[in-house]
């Protein structure tokens, strides 16, 4: 049942690194951040790697394992041939801190800029009524386990650094969907995400989406209905004739 | 040592889970200036593995729900050695917290009424369970986390500073509680610790320290616990000068994944048999009708067909026996495995595809059916899961004061959440956890802004302190040619698990403790390679320090407490003692070493006791203990 794999992990910190090989026995049934603790153990005990739940539900161990951003937990040996050479490098869109650790503040600044939940004014603790199928919507955007996944691999930042100031990214796109999905919220949160959030640079891609280890459907069910909504209130045809009609405005 | 980061704060929160949170939002709302620490990145704390729900006597499902039925049910769970001050502010206050929630944003599954949902769980009379699908714990991080976003939102608009109040400082390590040595008794001036990403040293000066860093999990080998549980607060607490309550018992989920090995320990969420998910043997048999103890006869069905009638009509049947608490099942599960009836991979057979329909176990318990799927090549909508016990909560935890969470022995100190002792007694029912997080992290938070609003002058960290503490964190880079640090954790695990698990006896207790005399030598000489930033070897070899000191509390208590109760099965005295239910073992250290002491249980007022039949309390107590309960014996 156990087998060698050949495994290329990208070593370094912020001012140099590279890819290290190392030949690493490999168990039925392990995953792939089994065989970086492994490696931990014996041949690289000072291995940075982030790591919490082992079970796809705290998004802590995200890389890019052959160059497809995953999450190490619930990346399965089973799916790579025995002899093929397995290669985990960092996020590439997050600066590297060391080996496969990066710098992911620039999402917690992100879910700075986003306004939180408002509550409804006049309404107690206990009051809130709320039908199922009204949650639901939002509920599927608060799988997320901020794996941030998604915004490492939207090319919207991955390819163009210049972009990361003006765009919010994915992940918090789905937030602003939940909120102005969510029942209660008494917030209007469509204009602020096209203008502060950069909504319109999304070209709808779906890369988001593919990388999504809880499968929200990010860019149909989040993406686009924003949009659709940004629609409604920036660029209302009504509206726009008005202001045609009414010179100097 | 004056070139390390220093920070002043009234309070610092340490974790930055559920408990730590709550804590941070109480204190800030009380307008103390908060640090919260977390060793993992904000967000990831392990209440993010909680799955079945939030218990609060709400009634949105059950009318006949109210905080007496669920202190009941809580104490009963316990075997009746909770601190039952705990467990009646716990049940009175746990639909507030929940309510509140909602107000911060949270989304519950809903009832046909609009109102939050609530699911039936093991040793609830009643559907008490707030919950989202299986993922109610990320739903309270994530709340939480956003709560404190808004507030540092708030502060912005105030200030321009996002962090004027509260900064979440992330993948940090405290090592070292600093105490006021100007003062006579222990007295918290601060704490020490290390940036994981760097490994720069950082002092915190605060008169008031919430500690809120859940469990000890790491100490056994099959555990549903992450890296983080290595029992970093039980150890900074007990170092300090507090003291430990009851750590003997250790809470085995019955249903943990057990193949293929490296998920096994994995959490399977105890809604699968909420839900009507049943336990059989390799011969087909529900063996859990074969285990329900004298104590619990009156309120389990004893036949299939009652049980079954029991999910549609739950006021007219007895709940089926493998909604017992968690104690029961885990030692039926160990039975039946023990006498050759175990599925092909030494656990038993769970299962819910033939109860409920695919579309129904996808909606009510998605990351279950994703978790088999994807680790295990399972489809539990067509097949059984094979599950066994997993380590996953420590019941005892330091002593603390019942209202303000205040540690016993440590001025300015507080606990809550798993690191706190004495709510769940000998054992925790399912879904208290997360409701005690919300109830006593909130209090915890309050008390320590009283208590700080209350001090006339903040005590001062000494130098020497800091110098002490600084060379304490750097001694594993000291040590050349020591052990390496994975070699004596793994080592550690399967010491615990094998000599202090599920079923224990005097006689490998005594063997534990040998062992743990040896790997105490081995660990002072560890040493570590690489550098101090995000150098995973080093702080192993400094978290084997604290796993090694709960470990040695665990094994000493779990050696001097001579029955069975909870989360402690004894087979050498294999009976629960009311003489031993008037004991609380206390840990605590003196000149390097653990003491264990026997404390007595304080007296439960009669109006408490009154909430129960007293032909139920005469199972737990002495006759003595009863004499002027309604309809116990007189006096």
């Amino acid at each position: 049942m156990s087998y060698m794999a050949k495994f290329r992990i990208w070593r370094g910190d912020d001012t140099d690194g590279g890819l290290v090989d190392f030949d690493v026995e490999v168990n039925e049934g392990e995953v792939v951040l089994d065989i970086i603790h492994r490696l931990q153990a014996t041949a690289a005990p000072d291995l940075a790697v982030r790591w919490n739940c082992k079970a796809g539900k705290c998004g802590s161990c995200s890389a890019e394992v052959n160059g497809k951003p995953r999450l190490m937990c619930m990346t399965r040996m089973s799916t790579f041939a025995e002899d093929e050479v397995v290669s985990v490098t960092p996020l590439r869109t997050f600066p590297v801190i060391k080996d496969l650790v990066t710098d992911v503040s620039f999402n917690y600044e992100k879910a700075r800029e986003v306004p939180a939940f408002a509550p409804p004014v006049g309404v107690e603790p206990g009051d809130y009524r709320m039908e199922q199928v009204d949650v639901q919507r939002s509920q599927e955007f608060r799988k997320c386990i901020e794996c941030f996944l998604c915004q490492n691999t939207c090319h919207a930042i991955r390819d163009h650094e210049e972009n990361k100031q003006s765009f919010a990214g994915p992940r918090f796109f789905i937030r602003l969907a939940e909120l102005d999905m969510h029942p209660l919220d008494a917030k209007d949160r469509r204009r602020e995400a096209q203008d502060e959030h950069g909504l319109g640079l999304c070209n709808i891609t779906k890369c988001c989406t593919e990388v999504c280890p809880e499968h929200i459907k990010i860019t149909d069910n989040a993406i686009i209905p924003m949009k659709e909504r940004v629609v409604d209130v920036k660029f209302d045809p009504i509206k726009k004739l008005l202001k045609l009609t009414k010179p100097g405005d | 040592m004056s070139q390390i980061e220093r920070h002043t704060y009234d309070v610092v929160v340490i974790g930055a889970g559920g408990a730590g949170l709550r804590a941070a939002i109480e204190a800030r709302a009380q307008g103390k200036r908060v640090a919260i620490i977390s060793k993992s990145l904000f967000g990831k704390a392990h209440t993010v593995m909680a799955e079945g729900g939030i218990a609060a006597a709400m009634g949105n499902v059950n009318s006949n729900d109210n905080w007496q039925v669920h202190f009941r049910d809580t104490m009963r769970g316990g075997k009746f050695l909770n601190n039952y001050r705990m467990a009646e502010l716990h049940a009175k206050e746990a639909p507030q917290r929940v309510w509140e929630l909602e107000t911060y944003g949270a989304l519950f599954d809903r009832t046909k009424d609009g109102k939050i949902s609530q699911r039936n769980f093991g040793g609830h009379e009643y559907p008490r369970l707030a919950h989202v699908g299986d993922r109610t714990g990320l739903e309270l991080i994530r709340t939480l986390q956003q709560k404190i976003v808004s507030l540092q939102q708030d502060d912005y608009a105030a200030s321009g500073d996002f962090e004027s109040h509260i900064k979440v400082f992330a993948e940090l390590a405290i090592t070292d509680l600093l105490l006021d040595e100007s003062s006579s008794q222990p007295r918290v001036a601060g704490c020490f610790g290390y940036y994981r990403e760097t490994g720069d040293f950082v002092v915190f000066e605060a008169p008031a320290v919430v500690l809120a860093t859940g469990g000890i999990g790491k100490s056994f080998k099959v555990t549903s616990n992450s890296w983080e549980y290595t029992g970093d607060g039980h150890a900074l607490a007990i170092r300090a000068g507090s003291t430990l309550v009851n750590m003997e018992f250790v809470q085995f989920h019955p249903t943990g994944m057990v193949w293929p090995p490296s998920v096994k320990g994995i959490l399977v969420t105890e809604s699968v048999r909420g839900d009507g998910g049943v336990l059989r043997n390799s011969e087909g048999r529900r063996f859990m009708f074969d285990y329900i103890p004298d104590v619990f006869k009156k309120q389990y069905a004893t036949t299939e067909e009652e049980a079954d009638r029991w999910y549609t009509d739950p006021d007219n049947n007895k709940r089926p026996p493998e909604l017992l608490p968690r104690d029961e099942v885990a030692r039926a599960i160990n039975s039946e495995v023990k006498a050759g009836r175990g599925s092909p991979h030494g656990g038993v057979f769970l299962d819910v595809s033939s109860r409920l329909t695919p579309e129904q176990i996808k909606s009510k318990l998605p990351s279950m059916y994703h978790q088999f799927k994807e680790l295990a090549g399972v489809d539990i909508t067509a097949e059984p899961m094979e599950v066994g016990p997993t380590c996953h909560y420590v019941m005892g935890g330091v002593e603390v004061d019942a209202d303000s969470q205040g540690a016993v022995g440590v001025v300015g100190l507080f606990a809550a959440g798993e690191v706190g002792g004495g709510l769940h007694g000998s054992n925790r029912l399912g879904g208290n956890s997360l409701s005690d997080l919300l109830v006593f992290g909130r209090r915890a938070g309050a008390a320590a802004a009283e208590y700080v609003a209350a001090l006339p002058s903040a005590p001062k960290v000494s130098d020497a302190s800091v110098d002490r503490a600084a060379r304490h964190a750097l001694a594993p880079f000291e040590a050349a040619g020591g052990e390496n640090p994975y070699t004596i954790h793994a080592e550690l695990q399967q010491t615990m698990n094998d000599l202090v698990g599920i079923i224990r006896n005097g006689n490998e207790l005594a063997a534990a403790l040998e062992r743990l005399e040896q790997f105490k030598q081995r660990v002072a000489r560890v040493s570590v390679t690489g550098g101090r930033a995000f150098n995973p070897g080093w702080h192993l070899a400094l978290d084997l320090q604290n796993l090694l000191l709960v470990s040695e509390c665990l094994a000493r208590s779990a050696l001097m407490r001579e029955e069975s109760r909870g989360g402690h099965t004894r087979d050498d005295f294999p009976a629960m003692s009311p003489q031993w239910r008037q004991v609380s073992l206390i840990c605590r250290m003196a000149d390097g070493r653990i003491d264990v002491t026997k404390q007595s249980t304080p007296t439960i007022p009669n109006e408490l006791l009154s909430l129960f039949d007293v032909s139920e309390l005469q199972k737990y107590f002495t006759e003595a203990e009863l004499t002027g309960v309604a309809g116990g014996s007189q006096a």
